[in-house]
């Protein structure tokens, strides 16, 4: 067990590094985050209508947080395996003596510090809010908090994903398929055809497994501790099943 | 320093491998030899712990790849084939990721670093991006990272394939420079390098090992030197198999 978690942290440093330099070796993070942040600007500002709201709090930003990331965090993830099969290098990764629970979580960990480096980035609508009247600060850096682990579980859905085909493209796309089943199960427009068609028990049970859902009350400044463990559950499971996935390589690969 | 243990694997009811079983001491250098889909490479991804077998073992200085894979994997450098590298990193970026892998202390992370370097003859390149070195330099980076960790047993997938005579000259030197300190497994399908890399050959076919000696014991076995021979018996395993 010692050594597992030697091996896995060994596996974490390397492939952390070896990631992280990737993004910003390319023009992928820093398009990611251009685009991200005129798109949340766009939304929050116009889309919301944040000045006619005449209230100084952030909601209407942080509303689109999960829509967006569903669309942009697969475009993060998207590369992570799939990139590997398709250069070759994941024969090289793993003739290595690390843990793949280290690789996959190094991957992880690196897109979830440029998504946390975009999420930081957009600090001054903070600001600005401050400027202009007095918000509850602490609720929305909780809601900052909980975005930031939330952006965790869009990206592992994606890093799974990837782990499962060759092309990036295809790896984008199952992510965002993904992303959306568990965004959209929050939806009222889904949440009332599935409560008319299956009944409301159904309903709420699959309003559960919705981002939307528990990310609602972070948007309100509540700590909710289910919503917590939910989200981190999620990392937790898509790692899992990432680690498994490539695992299986090595049984089927050709 | 390797064993192999009646390694087999299979594909969709195709046998790629059936039964591999040798071993391998220090100071021999293998040349693993076959046709195209002969099971070559498939044996060494797992000799290098990439592919799972679905029978057999291989012990690399005593460890199992199967109960005891990163333990044996330590001991283990491995250039797969085409020698896949990240094409965004310089060769030393490249050597300090592989450094992190290998779990190496600071320093002689860095001591390792400069004699691979040297060793490969890369030190010109070392600071420039991979994507924009030639094929041989990036086969001979490729080959300083499975150097790096000093590993009792190299295995390396075509080492030469694709680099101009000069550049296989400077690998081949290398590899004898190694040799007389590890066991070397070498695949390639050019015969006329056996002789000048190797102190033992070994023919497979269609997952079979067919033949096993020294490149000049099985040179005389036909009259047309190692050539014949290869032709001899990897023909005469797909008679049988036909």
């Amino acid at each position: 067990m010692k050594q597992w978690a030697r091996d896995t942290l060994t596996g974490i440093r390397a492939s952390y590094g070896r990631e992280l330099r990737a993004y910003f070796a390319t023009p992928l993070a820093y398009v990611f985050i251009a685009t991200f942040l005129m798109l949340i600007g766009f939304f929050t500002w116009e889309a919301s209508s944040f000045f006619d709201t005449g209230t100084a709090d952030l909601q209407p930003f942080f509303y689109w947080h999960p829509w967006l990331y569903m669309i942009f965090l697969p475009a993060l993830s998207m590369r992570l395996w799939s990139d590997e099969t398709a250069a070759g290098t994941s024969e090289l990764l793993l003739s290595l003596p690390v843990s793949v629970t280290g690789l996959a979580a190094g991957k992880l960990l690196a897109a979830w510090t440029v998504s946390a480096l975009a999420l930081l980035l957009t600090c001054p609508m903070w600001l600005t809010v401050n400027y202009l009247g007095t918000p509850d600060n602490a609720a929305i850096l909780l809601s900052y908090l909980m975005s930031f682990i939330m952006a965790g579980a869009y990206l592992s859905i994606g890093a799974a994903m990837s782990s499962l085909v060759t092309s990036q493209v295809l790896a984008y796309v199952i992510g965002v398929v993904a992303a959306f089943l568990f965004t959209a199960a929050g939806w009222p427009m889904v949440l009332g055809a599935v409560s008319s068609a299956l009944g409301t028990g159904i309903g709420e049970l699959v309003a559960q497994f919705s981002f939307l859902t528990h990310f609602e009350t972070a948007e309100r400044g509540v700590l909710e501790v289910g919503s917590l463990v939910f989200f981190l559950g999620v990392i937790a499971l898509w790692l899992a099943l990432n680690v498994l996935w490539v695992n299986q390589r090595r049984s089927t690969a050709r | 320093m390797l064993e192999l243990k009646q390694l087999t694997k299979s594909f969709d009811g195709h046998m790629a491998v059936e039964k591999a079983a040798f071993s391998l001491n220090k100071g021999e250098v293998l040349g693993f030899l076959g046709p195209n889909g002969a099971g070559k490479s498939t044996t060494m991804r797992m000799v290098a712990g990439v592919m799972e077998p679905d029978h057999g073992d291989v012990l690399i200085s005593g460890h199992s790849i199967i109960t005891e894979r990163r333990e044996a994997q330590r001991r283990l450098g491995y250039l797969p084939e085409g020698a896949p590298l990240y094409a965004d990193m310089t060769p030393v970026e490249f050597l300090k990721f592989m450094a992190r892998a290998y779990r190496m202390p600071r320093k002689p992370a860095r001591q390792a670093i400069d004699r691979v370097i040297a060793d490969a003859r890369i030190g010109n390149v070392a600071s420039r991006r991979i994507a924009t070195l030639s094929k041989g330099y990036r086969r001979r980076v490729g080959l300083a990272g499975a150097l790096l960790n000093d590993p009792d047993v190299l295995v390396l997938d075509e080492p030469t394939d694709g680099l101009d005579p000069i550049q296989k000259r400077a690998v081949r030197a290398l590899i004898a420079r190694m040799a007389p300190e590890k066991a070397i497994l070498i695949s390639t399908h050019t015969l006329e390098e056996v002789p000048a890399m190797c102190n033992r050959a070994i023919i497979i076919d269609r997952g079979r090992v067919v033949a096993d000696g020294t490149p000049e014991s099985l040179a005389a076995q036909s009259p047309g030197g190692l050539e014949e021979t290869f032709i001899t018996v990897a023909g005469a395993a797909e008679a049988d198999v036909a």
